[in-house]
């Protein structure tokens, strides 16, 4: 298994009801239905990928995350799951209630704005940054709410998001003992598995 | 004869199914025996797992692919989407087509002859439900041999016969697809239904439905009730798309012997339809579009209504179908998932109202495809193109 889909994999129980949105071309469900036997659902608008899905037997749904998702019930699922979606969402806030009130957990993956390249980049050049995990330019970035860690981990406070558990990893989705020396200036992406208000 | 004869199942003939018992109806009536009239296109593999079953909307029939004679001037309903390397690919797929019952195309319907009296059954002819109908089908489906379809397939009405067939015969179906369709209808769905009706019920030649024996038929009823059904099925930006305020004939200018381009096309569509549909029918089927609601007696609680349900779902909707919008297919989606079913979604980016799923929007007619080979590698057994041999 990839090493980032095995690193949710980890996370989720055998036979879970699973909802992943914007889940692109359907392999972290197709990989999950395998190993952990979910019931799994994704959410995605683009056509390719739900062509995609369908041919490795996902549960795609055309559906706009940025429509909201109040047609799922109140703890409709075990787990919700929106791996680097966060950044090109309209309302992060509210999407991020929305799956704590679907699911009873959720994990949330993100690119981080604070690596140090993204800061290298802004200082020395004076232009925003594009590296290989946010390859993008100003003008035609999906990228319109770009965080860093902390950022997203006071957001986390002053909603009373309660954050169960932080993995961060580099850009090939690797852990290492660097990374979690200065998480917010030398990891990638972080997945961020999240409960209910406490 | 016109266009490509490349992907066509080319030259078909109409066969026929006699059901001779008693058939009960859920209106409590019954019917001593029935016809319906079929078409088949592709091969019957030898474990008789490629089967689909097309399921026709309000004024479809049995003809969905394919050509009667050389001499036709059209082929089947569906053509854009049943034939060899289509949608539905009869290189794969063992397709059967008929025209519901009370229709009015061949299968029993209100202009057959009632055996009981000698005379066309008119105003005689019982109420059919979409389960009627479903279990008629079902009967059919013995008949031809098969047991378990690959995939149950309509669009509008005839989504919601997939529908009810997933409930009805949950271990008959591998796969129901439902396109731009609905659980039930809305107020505003069954409002346009009604005067649709009301024309037909108002039309002096209507005389209550017995008009066969006589020589005039309540064809301008039927004609608006047409007209105000195709208006439904456009969309305001396709209408102007294809019309805009083109004129026919006359000057605006003087406001004389003034026709719109969209006038002389609604006319003409309305007079050709008279001329090939029956008045009662189109009452049945508008009927029977109203009163579907599978969720009626699980509490209004369709995934409650789901709930044995075993097929896997694709639900296809268009973006500008207004009378069955994609709200509407979502409904079934949230059920399905809610009841945890197995379901594929595609919206549809088109401009052309309902009528979209008659047409082949090169995405819809993909997703599909796909989805369809997909089902047949999971669940049929590929000795179809042996069997063609």
């Amino acid at each position: 298994m990839r090493s980032d889909l095995a690193l949710i994999a980890n996370l989720i129980n055998r036979e879970a009801r699973v909802l992943d949105l914007g889940c692109g071309e359907g392999e972290l469900l197709a990989a999950l239905q395998k190993e952990k036997a979910v019931k799994g659902y994704g959410l995605d608008r683009d056509a390719n990928n739900i062509l995609t899905c369908i041919t490795k037997g996902v549960n795609v749904i055309d559906q706009d995350l940025d429509n909201g998702l109040a047609n799922f019930p109140d703890d409709s699922f075990d787990m919700v799951i929106m791996t680097e979606t966060l950044q090109s969402v309209r309302d992060p806030k509210n999407l991020m209630k929305e799956m704590l009130r679907i699911g009873q957990e959720c994990i949330v993956t993100f690119p981080n704005f604070g690596h140090w390249r993204c800061r290298a980049q802004l200082a020395l050049t004076g232009r925003m940054p594009v590296s290989q995990h946010l390859p993008y330019f100003w003008h035609d970035t999906p990228n319109i709410r770009l965080c860093t860690f902390n950022d997203f981990e006071s957001f986390c406070a002053e909603e009373r998001f309660h954050i169960i558990e932080r993995r961060v990893v580099n850009v090939s989705h690797q852990e290492s003992s660097i990374l979690n020396l200065i998480p917010n200036f030398f990891g990638v992406y972080a997945f961020y598995r999240l409960g209910r208000p406490q | 004869m016109s266009g490509s004869q490349d992907n066509s199942v080319g030259i078909v003939k109409p066969q026929r199914f006699d059901h001779r018992d008693t058939f009960a109806l859920q209106s409590g009536q019954t019917l001593q025996g029935f016809s319906l009239v079929y078409e088949t296109y592709g091969a019957l593999n030898e474990n008789k797992d490629n089967a689909v079953l097309i399921c026709h909307a309000l004024s479809g029939n049995h003809h969905a692919a394919g050509w009667h004679s050389a001499a036709d001037r059209k082929p089947g309903w569906w053509d854009q989407c049943i034939g060899p390397g289509k949608a539905i690919d009869t290189n794969l797929f063992f397709v059967v087509s008929l025209n519901n019952l009370g229709g009015c195309d061949g299968s029993t319907g209100p202009n057959s002859i009632d055996p009981a009296t000698g005379e066309a059954f008119g105003s005689a002819f019982p109420t059919v439900t979409v389960s009627d109908w479903v279990k008629s089908q079902a009967l059919l489906a013995d008949y031809v041999g098969i047991q378990r379809f690959a995939a149950v397939i309509g669009g509008s009405l005839g989504g919601m016969q997939a529908l009810q067939w997933a409930i009805d015969y949950p271990n008959r179906l591998y796969a129901a697809v439902v396109i731009a369709s609905a659980a039930n209808l809305t107020a505003q769905n069954i409002a346009f239904n009604e005067l649709a009706r009301q024309a037909i019920l108002t039309d002096e030649n209507f005389r209550k439905g017995d008009y066969y024996a006589d020589a005039s038929t309540p064809s301008h009823g039927l004609m608006l009730a047409r007209m105000i059904g195709h208006v439904t099925y456009l969309s305001d930006n396709g209408m102007d798309n294809r019309f805009g305020r083109d004129l026919r004939s006359g000057d605006l200018a003087v406001g004389e012997n003034v026709q719109f381009e969209v006038e002389s096309y609604l006319n003409y569509q309305g007079r050709a339809f008279t001329e090939k549909f029956d008045a009662n029918t189109y009452l049945l089927m508008t009927r029977a579009l109203d009163y579907f609601d599978p969720a009626r007696t699980s509490n209004n609680n369709l995934s409650q209504a789901l709930a044995d349900v075993t097929a896997k779902f694709m639900i296809v909707s268009f973006t500008s179908d207004w009378r069955f919008s994609t709200q509407r297919s979502t409904e079934i989606v949230d059920a399905l998932i809610a009841s945890n079913k197995d379901v594929v979604s595609a919206v549809i980016e088109s401009e052309h109202g309902h009528d979209s799923f008659l047409l082949p929007l090169p995405r819809y007619i993909e997703t599909l495809k796909t989805y369809l080979q997909c089902l047949h590698q999971a669940h049929c057994t590929s000795d179809s193109l042996a069997a063609e041999a």
